[in-house]
């Protein structure tokens, strides 16, 4: 099916419309005041009622991670919770593989929270009198499976998450990393089609955290599920996220990309936050890498030289018939040899900048003393991109980019500095 | 000079009370209540009997054993010395006849209250309902509801029972409905989130959860019962109350302070073992409290098993 001819709700796996959830009070009232634009303050010191979500609209795609970011109180949980209705919300639509959830009765529902959705919670909410593999099996066993059946996933999900040693004792015997792994296993063992986590690992030492999100992320590599992201930091958000909404006061102050959230805070309130981001551990390189313009040892250098100009780069890399990099030709190198003459493994560098898709910029900062383009290899060695030195530069100035003199390369941070 | 109402007029609420049960509610309802003595009635001969049967050497078997398992060495010791004691002191069989009183007017306090706790910790109305009634229980002296008793279901060890029940219910249903509402709300949220049912949430989270709270309230239903002993004797209930109420009206000391005793002993007997069991498995000294807790989770997870299949 070509993209064009699906109906949005087809490629969206969760659909969120004008949501409003008002605790107290009178709701149609509060509603009406939210949606005059009114602050949540104001409506509470007038009206007694909380508006905790109000008028919040998105849409995630299949396999994409969504963060909801904000300070606690701005209506994280409430919103996430409306979706598997734990929370009933007030108004709004919410639909889930173009299924309205709040037109569901009971059972549907019952059996859309079995089957579709499951949950991580910020304090783990592990059952104390079940054993491990009896937490994990906890999702199953409420479906009716039975118990060889849903101890044998139990055990494969805890695998997962490096635990299966642990089947068999209580919870609380394991440390906060451990138990949240669970917490992740217990999600697992269901097959959900979308995961939401409401702050999973904020309990978390930092250490343990950042180990979390790198797990996070590898699962998420191999299974490909919808996830609904919660969290209160930012610097997760970015780890993490493909699309992140910040959110204030019950709604949406700026949602988009990483790179866009840092580049283009919407107003103050978003730029308090990315200022003190440390933007050379949040990004990796996968996220800045281009595809690379490449010539072969056969090439003429003047197509070299052409094809440099055209994509704008510093250089330009030489690769074999199998895609694996040789070397690297200085944009400057090629100038000196004038029209055509000579060879380009007479110019190569064999010894050229290179990184993995999944290092962080912090880690680069030395390659791109050398102004020549980054290197990005996949798995095997094999060039899948490359990444201009003066990107990660321009990414790691953030907003401030817009102040900066000019930009020399085509890079997404500068044309956002450059859009009005 | 009439300075107060009452010179003139006064409310007749006691002709009018005596009217309704006497007029109304004995003739109409007499059957019914009858009948509601039935269950009672067969589950405390059943227990007498029995009790009664068993020789007594296994008692001073068992009960020490049962009190070792579930509270540990120095509850053994005290078990052993009661069992030894009761005897000695003559009163066995009055002693037999009270507990199975006691376990009569518990088990239904149970069967009666574990569910209205439920009720009430799930609904906020009934809860609301259901709570000035308690407070009425708790706080009527039980010498009131004698007399009615008596009218609609005669005089004997089974109206004492049901002088018992309504006297040791409230604690029951109170802490049923505590301990299901004090369970962690994330925790209710995580059953929930993973589709379980309301009857899925309860046997297989809040009733495990609670457990503690419901078997405290258990103890205090036990106590309760106790106390009630010696009251129920008035209206023709046997076993150590009676022995301390033909004490009392022959003030012969000795002889009620002998039935005093036993319903010392046995309360304390029974409260250390039920207290042990609440707190089962809690960090505790006892390898065995925990193994016991097990027991009993063991039995109530293979039972949900073979529900599912
Ligand atoms: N059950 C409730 N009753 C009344 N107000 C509530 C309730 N739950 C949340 N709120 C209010 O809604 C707002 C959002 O709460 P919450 O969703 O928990 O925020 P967050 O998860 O971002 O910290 C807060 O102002 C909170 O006081
Ligand atoms: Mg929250």
């Amino acid at each position: 099916m070509a993209p064009d001819d699906r109906a949005p709700t087809d490629r969206h796996k969760v659909v969120v419309e004008h949501l409003f959830k008002v605790f107290g009070g009178d709701a149609e009232e509060t509603i009406r005041r939210a949606q005059a634009g009114e602050a949540k303050d104001r409506i509470y010191a007038e009206t007694h009622s909380v508006a905790a979500v109000a008028d919040i609209s998105f849409s995630v795609d299949l396999g994409e991670i969504f963060v909801v970011m904000g300070l606690s109180g701005s209506g994280k949980s409430t919103l996430i919770r409306c979706l598997n209705r734990l929370i009933e919300p007030t108004r709004g639509r919410i639909l889930l593989d173009g299924e309205d959830v709040l037109a569901m009765d009971a059972g549907a529902l019952r059996r859309l929270r079995a089957h579709k959705l499951s949950m991580v919670f910020q304090h783990f909410a592990l059952f104390p009198h079940k054993t491990v593999a009896e937490n994990v099996e906890f999702g199953l066993k409420v479906r009716g499976m039975g118990a060889a059946e849903r101890r044998d996933k139990a055990l494969r999900a805890l695998a997962q998450v490096g635990l299966e040693a642990y089947a068999d004792v209580p919870p609380d015997n394991l440390s906060g990393g451990m138990q949240q792994r669970v917490g992740l296993a217990r999600g697992l063992a269901v097959d959900p089609d979308i995961m939401l986590m409401d702050e999973p690992f904020s309990a978390l030492d930092p250490l343990i955290r950042r180990d979390m999100q790198d797990e996070l992320l590898a699962l998420q590599s191999q299974l490909h599920m919808t996830i609904l992201f919660i969290t209160h930091d930012l610097h997760e958000a970015l780890r993490i996220g493909d699309r992140i909404a910040i959110m204030k006061d019950g709604r949406f102050v700026q949602t988009g990309t990483p790179e866009e959230i840092v580049a283009r805070p919407a107003d103050d309130y978003v730029a308090a936050f990315t200022r003190d981001v440390d933007r050379g551990r949040v990004f990796r390189m996968g996220r800045l890498s281009r595809p690379a313009a490449t010539v072969t040892l056969g090439d003429a250098p003047g197509e070299a030289r052409r094809r440099c100009d055209d994509a704008a780069q510093a250089g330009i890399h030489v690769v074999d018939d199998d895609g694996f990099p040789l070397g690297i030709v200085p944009r400057a190198d090629l100038d000196v040899l004038e029209d055509g003459g000579g060879e380009l493994r007479a110019l190569m560098r064999r010894n050229y900048p290179a990184a993995r898709a999944d290092q962080e910029l912090i880690e680069l900062y030395g390659a791109c003393a050398r102004g020549l383009p980054i290197a990005v290899l996949d798995a095997a060695g094999r060039l899948q991109g490359c990444v201009d030195p003066l990107r990660i530069f321009a990414l790691l100035a953030g907003d401030a980019a817009a102040g900066m003199p000019a930009c020399r390369s085509e890079t997404a941070a500068c044309e956002a500095a450059k859009e009005p | 000079m009439a300075d107060r109402l009452s010179d003139f007029y006064t409310l007749p609420l006691d002709d009018w009370i005596e009217v309704v049960v006497k007029e109304w509610l004995v003739p109409n309802f007499r059957p019914a209540f009858q009948a509601l003595q039935w269950p009672i009635d067969q589950l405390l001969g059943w227990l007498e009997d029995g009790l009664l049967w068993l020789p007594y050497p296994v008692f001073v078997a068992m009960v020490p054993l049962i009190a070792w398992r579930v509270a540990g060495t120095r509850v053994a010791i005290f078990a052993l010395s009661a069992v030894l004691l009761l005897d000695l002191l003559g009163i066995w069989q009055e002693t037999m006849i009270t507990l199975s009183m006691i376990i009569t007017a518990v088990a239904f306090c149970v069967m009666v209250g574990v569910p209205l706790g439920i009720l009430a910790a799930r609904s906020d109305r009934f809860a609301g309902l259901i709570r000035p009634v308690l407070d009425i229980m708790q706080t009527i002296p039980p010498f009131v509801y004698l007399v009615p008793i008596v009218m609609l279901f005669g005089v004997g060890i089974v109206p004492g029972v049901i002088a018992t029940i309504i006297f040791a219910l409230p604690p029951m249903i109170r802490l049923t409905n505590l301990g299901i509402r004090q369970v962690q709300s994330e925790l209710v949220e995580a059953g929930l989130a993973f589709g379980a049912s309301r009857r899925q949430l309860l046997f297989e989270i809040q009733i495990p959860l609670a457990l503690r709270t419901i078997m405290a309230g258990l103890n205090q239903t036990l106590m309760l019962s106790l106390s009630m002993v010696v009251i129920a004797a008035l209206i023709g209930a046997g076993g150590l109350g009676l022995t301390v109420f033909t004490g009392l009206g022959r003030l012969d000391i000795g002889r009620a302070s002998l039935g005093g005793i036993g319903i010392v002993l046995l309360a304390i007997l029974l409260d250390r073992i039920t207290q042990a069991l609440g707190e089962g498995g809690q960090a505790g000294r006892g390898s065995t409290k925990r193994s016991f807790r097990q027991l009993l989770f063991k039995g109530g997870r293979q039972h949900g098993t073979e529900d599912d299949s």
